[in-house]
C-alpha cells in the first residue's frame, strides 16, 4: 500500500543512499590529503604537492556536496519522522549535537584555511588545516555512528512514558554494535577512497599520463590496501558475530535462514520467499554456516521462523546486497594482491591488464558501501529502534500521502541533477589532469582573466 | 533537584540561530544581489569573498536544528511537520545554492550555475522568513503533534515575513559587499544597501504592527502593565541603529554600515524573542514543557560550554585569514 510512511522510506532511503556516498570517498580522501601535506612538508618533494592540489581540487567538489546533501538529513527527522523525534531525541539529539560541535564547525572551520590559504598562512599551519579537516571527518564518522547503532542495539536507557530517557551515556555512546560499525564503516570509506585513488592513477598510467604520480598514488594505494582489506574480512567477520549475538533476526535474513538448527548451510545462491517461509533454487556448503558463525558445525543458529511474521525483517533484500558487499570484497582482495605482485616485479606502470581491471574496480567501494548500509538498515526493519520502537510508529502523524509524494518527487529530481552534474564535473577534474602540465584536455575550462577562485578551480 | 539547564539552553540554541542569521544571513544576501551586479567581474568577487566561510557559516544552520532536536525535542517534532514544505524548499535551495560555488568554475555554462546560486539563495531565504512568519503566528497541535494542513504555513503574514527576511538577508549582503570590496563594485553595493535599508526598515514597521494585532499574547507583551516602560530602548534603539546605518552608508568605506546592518538583525531578532518567551511551540507548549531531560540536557551542556568557545575562537581565525578587501583575480594568493 502506498502511503506517508512508505513514501517517507523511500524518502529517506533515497537521501541518505546519495548522502553516505560523499562521506564514504570524503572520509578516506581527506585523510589521503593530510598524509599528502605531511609528506611535502616534511620531504619537499613536489609530487607530494602537485598530487595534493589534484585531490584538494575533487575533495572541495565532493566535499561540497556532502554538506549541503547532508544538511538534509536532520530535517527529515521532524518532517518526515517526528515521532521518532519526539521519542528518541534525548537520547540521539546529543549525540547529532556533539558531531555538530567537535567535527562540523572543526572541518567547516579548516577546510577554508586548506582549501584557500595555502598563500595565507604558513607552510605548517595549512599542513596542520589538512590534519584537522581529517580528523574532523573522523569525529563525524565517530558520532553518526555511534546514533545509528544505538538504534541497532539500544541500551543505556530508560523507557519513561513510551519516551526514551538516557540512564548511561557511556553505555548509550559505546553501545554494544558500535565498536564493530565504526570499524567496519570507517576502514570501508578507507578502501573506497583507496580503490578510486587506484583507479584514477590506472586511467593516467593507461594514456601514459602523468607516470611519476600515477605510480606514486597506485604504491600509497595498495601499500594501504595490504592492511586494510585483509583487516576488513576480519571485522567484518567480528561484526557479523556481533549481529548474531544482539540482533539475531538480522543474521537469519542475511543467511535466507528460516529454521533454528545445528549444522546450517552457507546459501551461495537463493530466491527467499518471504510467504512461503523458504528458499528456492538454493545453492548451499553444507554446515559453513555454522562453521562461519559459531565457529563448530554444531553450533544452532536460530532461524527466521523463531520471530513472530511481523517481526522478521524483509529477507531477500538483506539476503542479496549483504552478498553483494562480501562479493566485491573478494574481487578487492584479489586486485590487491595482483596490485602487489606488480608493485614488487616493478611492472605497475606498464601493466595494462592490471591498470584496465584497476578502472573497473574503482567505482566498487561505493557499491559496497551502499550494500552494507542497506544489509544493516533492511536487516534492522520492522524496527527503527531495533526491538522497541517500529518504524511504523515513527512517522509524523500530520503527513498526507500527498506531501510526502511531491517532497520525493522534488528530491529525486533534484538529486538526480545535482549528483549527476557533480559526477560529470568529477570526470571532468580527472581528465584535466595535473596542471602545470603540457596536456591540459582541450575541453578544459579556459582561465578567464579573473581567475576564479573557488577551491576546484584554483587549489594550484 | 538539579540546577535547571532550560533557560541557558533556551539561550545557546537563540545564540546558534542567531549567529546563522547573521553569517548565512550574508552569504545568501549575497547570492541574492548576484545577478544584478555591475559586471562579471564584480560577480567573481561577490562569489569570492563569501567562498571561504559559506560553508562554515551553514553549519550553525545544522546546529540550530540538531540543538533544537536535542534540547527541546517536542518542539522539534512539531514545528518542523508544522513547515514540511518551507523547509523542503529551504533545503532544496540551500542544495543548489551551495553546489554553485564549486560547479560554476568547471561547468562550461556557467550562466547556469550562476542562476542557480542566486535562485537557490533567494528560495532559502524566502523559505526561511516562512517558518518565521509560521512560528510567529502560532502553530496548532493535538497532544504532542502538528495538527493544521499541509499548507497551512501559506498565511499572507508569513509571506510577509518571507519578503522581510529577504530584505533583511540582502541589507547584510549589501553591507557586507561594502566591507569587502572597493571602487566601482563597492559604489554599487552603497546603493543596493540605502535601497534595502528603506526596505528592511518598512518590512520591521508592518511586522510591528501586525503582530500584536493578530496575537494577544504578544499585545500583552508589549503594551499589557508596565511592560512598556521597561522594553522603550528596543524600538528606539532600532532607530537609532536605522539613522547611524543611513550616515554611515553615505561616506564609510569599510565595516560601519555592515556592523549597524547586525545591530538592525539583533534587535529585531530581540524583538521576537521578547514577542515569543517562553514558548517555544507558540502559544501551546513552553521552552520547559518541550525540553529534554535533564540526563540529556545535562550530558550535552558539559561538551558545549567547553566547544561552544573554540567554536567561536575558529570563527574569528577563519574570518581574520581571509580579511581586508576582496582583490581581484588573486584575491587569495
Amino acid at each position: 500500500m502506498v502511503d506517508a510512511l512508505l513514501l517517507s522510506r523511500i524518502q529517506f532511503a533515497w537521501v541518505v543512499a546519495l548522502h553516505i556516498l560523499l562521506p564514504a570517498f570524503t572520509v578516506g580522501l581527506a585523510s589521503y590529503i593530510a598524509v599528502l601535506e605531511g609528506a611535502y612538508f616534511y620531504s619537499r618533494r613536489p609530487v607530494f604537492l602537485r598530487l595534493s592540489q589534484f585531490w584538494l581540487r575533487l575533495f572541495a567538489l565532493s566535499f561540497g556536496m556532502g554538506v549541503v546533501s547532508g544538511i538534509v538529513m536532520p530535517f527529515q527527522f521532524g518532517t518526515n519522522w517526528s515521532r521518532y523525534s519526539d521519542l528518541t531525541a534525548d537520547v540521539v539529539g546529543p549525540l547529532m549535537t556533539y558531531e555538530v560541535l567537535t567535527a562540523f564547525f572543526l572541518e567547516a572551520g579548516f577546510l577554508g584555511v586548506l582549501l584557500f590559504g595555502r598563500k595565507r598562512v604558513p607552510a605548517g599551519v595549512h599542513f596542520f588545516a589538512a590534519i584537522m579537516v581529517a580528523v574532523g571527518t573522523l569525529i563525524s564518522t565517530f558520532w553518526i555512528l555511534s546514533a545509528n547503532s544505538w538504534m541497532q542495539t539500544p541500551v543505556g536507557h530508560a523507557i519513561v512514558e513510551g519516551r526514551f530517557v538516557p540512564e548511561d551515556w557511556m553505555r548509550i555512546v559505546f553501545n554494544p554494535s558500535f565498536p564493530y560499525r565504526l570499524a567496519h564503516t570507517t576502514v570501508a570509506f578507507y578502501i573506497t577512497t583507496a580503490f578510486v585513488v587506484i583507479g584514477v592513477g590506472a586511467y593516467y598510467l593507461r594514456r601514459d599520463r602523468h607516470v611519476e604520480e600515477s605510480v606514486t598514488m597506485q604504491k600509497m594505494g595498495l601499500g594501504l590496501m595490504a592492511i586494510l582489506v585483509p583487516l576488513q574480512v576480519y571485522i567484518g567477520d567480528l561484526h557479523g558475530l556481533n549481529s548474531l549475538e544482539h540482533q539475531p533476526a538480522k543474521i537469519a535474513a542475511v543467511e535466507a535462514n528460516w529454521e533454528t538448527r545445528p549444522r546450517m548451510p552457507l546459501l551461495l545462491f537463493a530466491w527467499p520467499d518471504q510467504a512461503a517461509e523458504r528458499n528456492h533454487f538454493e545453492v548451499a556448503v553444507p554446515n559453513l554456516g555454522s562453521l562461519i558463525l559459531g565457529h563448530s558445525v554444531d553450533a544452532v543458529i536460530p532461524g527466521l521462523k523463531e520471530w513472530k511474521p511481523e517481526d522478521r525483517p524483509p529477507v531477500a533484500l538483506p539476503f542479496f546486497s549483504f552478498r553483494l558487499m562480501v562479493g566485491i570484497g573478494v574481487v578487492m582482495l584479489l586486485v590487491t594482491i595482483a596490485g602487489l605482485v606488480a608493485w614488487r616485479r616493478g611492472t605497475l606502470a606498464s601493466a595494462r591488464g592490471f591498470q584496465r581491471v584497476c578502472i573497473w574496480v574503482a567505482p566498487l567501494g561505493f557499491v559496497a558501501v551502499l550494500a552494507g548500509w542497506v544489509t544493516t538498515e533492511v536487516g534492522r526493519q520492522p524496527w527503527v529502534v531495533y526491538g522497541l520502537l517500529r518504524t511504523r510508529d515513527a512517522v509524523t502523524p500530520s503527513l498526507q500521502t500527498g506531501d510526502v509524494a511531491v517532497s520525493l518527487f522534488i528530491y529525486v529530481v533534484a538529486y538526480i541533477l545535482i549528483f549527476g552534474a557533480g559526477l560529470y564535473f568529477l570526470a571532468r577534474l580527472v581528465r584535466a589532469g595535473f596542471r602545470g602540465e603540457a596536456e591540459l584536455e582541450p575541453d578544459a575550462p579556459a582561465p578567464t582573466p579573473a581567475r576564479p577562485l573557488s577551491g576546484a578551480s584554483r587549489a594550484d | 533537584m538539579a540546577l535547571d539547564l532550560v533557560p541557558l539552553w533556551a539561550a545557546i540554541l537563540a545564540f546558534g540561530v542567531f549567529m546563522y542569521v547573521l553569517l548565512d544571513g550574508f552569504d545568501l544576501g549575497v547570492g541574492m544581489l548576484f545577478p544584478f551586479a555591475p559586471d562579471d567581474a564584480s560577480r567573481d568577487l561577490m562569489m569570492n569573498s563569501v567562498a571561504p566561510i559559506w560553508d562554515f557559516n551553514e553549519t550553525w544552520l545544522v546546529l540550530g536544528g540538531v540543538g533544537l532536536l536535542a534540547a527541546f525535542p517536542l518542539a522539534f517534532a512539531i514545528v518542523v511537520p508544522a513547515v514540511y514544505f518551507p523547509i523542503l524548499f529551504m533545503l532544496i535551495g540551500l542544495i543548489f545554492r551551495g553546489v554553485a560555488f564549486e560547479f560554476r568554475h568547471i561547468s562550461h555554462s556557467r550562466r547556469h550555475w550562476d542562476r542557480s546560486f542566486f535562485a537557490g539563495s533567494l528560495v532559502a531565504t524566502f523559505a526561511q522568513g516562512i517558518v518565521l512568519g509560521t512560528f510567529v503566528q502560532g502553530i496548532p497541535v493535538e497532544g504532542r503533534a502538528y495538527s493544521g494542513g499541509s499548507l497551512g504555513w501559506l498565511t499572507p503574514f508569513a509571506v510577509l515575513t518571507g519578503a522581510g527576511l529577504i530584505a533583511g538577508y540582502g541589507l547584510l549582503g549589501a553591507c557586507w559587499l561594502v566591507f569587502k570590496t572597493e571602487g566601482e563594485l563597492q559604489q554599487w553595493a552603497r546603493r543596493k544597501a540605502r535601497q534595502f535599508t528603506i526596505g528592511v526598515a518598512a518590512f520591521v514597521a508592518m511586522i510591528s504592527v501586525w503582530t500584536p494585532l493578530i496575537e494577544p499574547q504578544v499585545r500583552e507583551r508589549w503594551f499589557g502593565g508596565e511592560n512598556p516602560f521597561w522594553l522603550w530602548p528596543v524600538p528606539i534603539v532600532t532607530f537609532a541603529l536605522f539613522a547611524w546605518l543611513w550616515r554611515s552608508l553615505a561616506r564609510d568605506t569599510h565595516a560601519k554600515p555592515f556592523i549597524a546592518a547586525m545591530g538592525i538583525v539583533a534587535m529585531a531578532y530581540l524583538g521576537l524573542a521578547i514577542s515569543i518567551f517562553p514558548m517555544v511551540v507558540p502559544y501551546t507548549f513552553d521552552l520547559w514543557q518541550s525540553a529534554a531531560s535533564a540526563k540529556s540536557q545535562a550530558f550535552l551542556m558539559i561538551g558545549t560550554l567547553f566547544l561552544l568557545p573554540i567554536v567561536l575562537g575558529y570563527t574569528v581565525y577563519s574570518y581574520w585569514v581571509f580579511r581586508g578587501k576582496v582583490k581581484a583575480g588573486g584575491g587569495y594568493h
